[in-house]
């Protein structure tokens, strides 16, 4: 138990220092790599906790695929010192008595929440977990039978997702040689194929 | 203060939340880190679902916790692209200077 608690404050005090660092840091890249960490230590937390499957993708999604993502368009976009000369700090010294009034606000409010609510003592667990099972096993055995087509639906958000990140970004360029399937399929004879009378020593001229 | 219960998660995840939510207000200007402040909102949302499928024995939460992951990594994935393709047309992304979408 010891363990456990040294392993949540430990782990969650990083997280919670390096979400700040996402917000008040002045480098675009630290806040991405600060993210990353966040995730990190998330993730140790839902592996610690016993949330195992959960912890490997959110390591897999997010540090692998979305954080990358950001760091990508973050350094392709070269905003890192764009922000810093146009912008200055002056905006950040404005927002900043709102924003942490209103953060506050929301915290308080969540934290009212949590400390009035009380779960009845006999509640019965639905699908639940079986112990001889691993993480992963069991939640394999719910997403693919009570859950498929939300499974399923979630496919298809991706795909669309993917779809639409691709004809977004894609533009075409001009002085580029594609090729036309349409215009390659419904070539016919006539016109690729033309016969011509060829007369001894002169040879034939070809136009085009 | 030893024993970690729920409502050491609960109090985590609603730190977070605050954090992403007050991220929002303060970089005005930088559109990335308003992407990255909503990341870490659903992170928190991601964190109470966690928490309170283990401690309620219940699987369904964390199919629930795998389906916002899905979400926001496809929201992540329009939302660059989106980006990509203002700075190319208009060379900024200054949230103050996009004002053409106005209607």
């Amino acid at each position: 138990m010891l363990a456990h608690s040294l392993f949540f404050y430990f782990f969650s005090t990083i997280a919670v220092f390096s979400a700040i660092m996402v917000t008040v840091s002045r480098n675009t890249v630290y806040s991405v790599f600060f993210l990353i960490l966040v995730f990190v230590s998330i993730s140790i937390l839902f592996i610690m906790i016993g949330a195992e499957f959960l912890g490997m993708i959110m390591l897999i999604v997010y540090v692998g695929a979305v954080a990358v993502l950001f760091l990508f368009v973050v350094m392709m976009l070269n905003i890192t010192e764009q922000v810093t000369r146009r912008s200055s700090r002056k905006g950040f010294i404005n927002n900043i008595s709102v924003g942490s009034i209103i953060g506050s606000i929301i915290f308080l409010e969540l934290l009212v929440v949590i400390g009035g609510w009380k779960y009845k003592d006999t509640f019965v667990p639905l699908s639940g977990i079986k112990f001889n099972l691993s993480n992963t096993h069991a939640l394999g055995n719910v997403l693919y039978t009570d859950y498929i087509h939300l499974f399923q639906i979630a496919g298809m958000i991706l795909l669309v997702a993917m779809i639409g990140a691709i004809t977004l970004t894609f533009s075409k360029r001009e002085n580029i040689k594609r090729q036309n399937y349409f215009d390659q399929i419904q070539r016919e004879k006539a016109s690729g194929v033309s016969l011509v009378e060829v007369e001894s020593g002169k040879g034939v001229k070809l136009d085009d | 203060m030893i024993e970690i219960g729920l409502g050491h998660y609960l109090t985590l995840a609603a730190i977070i939340f605050a954090i992403g939510i007050t991220g929002i207000f303060l970089n005005r200007k930088n559109i990335i880190i308003i992407l990255m402040s909503i990341e870490l909102i659903l992170l928190a949302v991601n964190i109470n679902l966690v928490s309170f499928s283990i401690y309620l024995q219940n699987l369904v939460g964390q199919i629930f916790a795998m389906f916002i992951l899905t979400v926001a990594a496809a929201e992540a994935a329009v939302g660059l692209a989106i980006i990509v393709i203002y700075y190319r047309n208009k060379g900024t992304i200054h949230v103050e200077q996009i004002s053409s979408l106005k209607g």
